[in-house]
């Protein structure tokens, strides 16, 4: 479910990365990079699993289920929380150092 | 358990490669002389180093996150659950030599397929400018 999610957030990402003309500016290549980067490692960690328990991890319990929705949906929240630091950091588009240096 | 640990030793050794190349690249550029450069140009390798460690850095940080929700990273000594039992830290090990190092050829397989392709497009869209003009 944690994979699922993040592959779908990766994807979205990325679709908004290759409409907008702000992508630079929005740095949306550095969030699209997290989540595909998160995606691959929990798809190496999918795969071993798979191998231990076979298809079994197909059938996992609602609880269980449920357990890694809420964790994806985290992972997402604090992709967001990453690529915004990243953004405010960064500051392409000076907005930040425009409100800090705002003569009045 | 401790998969992670991989890319993220793999993320730390790219970010300062990509480093030492950008002031290469700086440097071969202030050689030249930036009047000298050709108009359209390839991306510099150093931005596609970039790509790798984001997707390094950025996966490491979410898969920490899932080991700190999973209470396989704690905040204190010594950090790795597994680390304070022997059976556990065999284990960890072994994941860290099968998950882990997946884990880093994987996403540099991607990174470099990303690369390859990015280099054909870059040759095929100067061909055809050089060709045009």
């Amino acid at each position: 479910m944690t994979l699922l999610i993040t592959v779908f957030a990766a994807a979205v990402c990325t679709a908004v990365w290759y409409k907008t003309d702000s992508r630079s500016e929005m740095k949306l290549g550095t969030l699209c990079m997290i989540y595909w980067g998160a995606a691959l490692m929990w798809l190496v960690d999918a795969v071993f699993e798979f191998v231990e328990v076979k298809a079994e991890y197909f059938t996992p319990a609602p609880k269980d289920m449920l357990n890694d929705a809420f964790l994806g949906f985290s992972a997402v929240a604090l992709g967001l929380v990453i690529w915004l630091a990243v953004l405010l950091i960064e500051d392409p588009k000076g907005v930040i150092k425009e409100t800090l240096l705002k003569k009045h | 358990m401790a998969c992670v640990t991989v890319p993220i030793v793999e993320a730390v050794i790219t970010t300062i490669t990509a480093k030492v190349v950008e002031e290469k690249e700086a440097k071969a550029i202030k050689n030249i002389g930036e009047e000298n450069l050709p108009e359209q140009e390839k991306m510099p390798f150093s931005r596609k180093l970039k790509w790798l460690n984001n997707m390094l850095w950025g996966g490491s940080g979410l898969l920490v996150f899932e080991h700190i929700w999973h209470c396989e990273i704690v905040p204190w000594f010594p950090f790795l659950t597994a680390a304070s039992d022997a059976a556990d830290t065999a284990a960890m090990l072994h994941e860290m030599a099968t998950a882990g190092v997946g884990m880093s050829l994987l996403v540099t397989a991607v990174w470099l397929a990303m690369v390859g392709i990015s280099s054909a497009v870059e040759k095929k869209a100067l061909k055809e400018q050089t060709s045009e003009n």
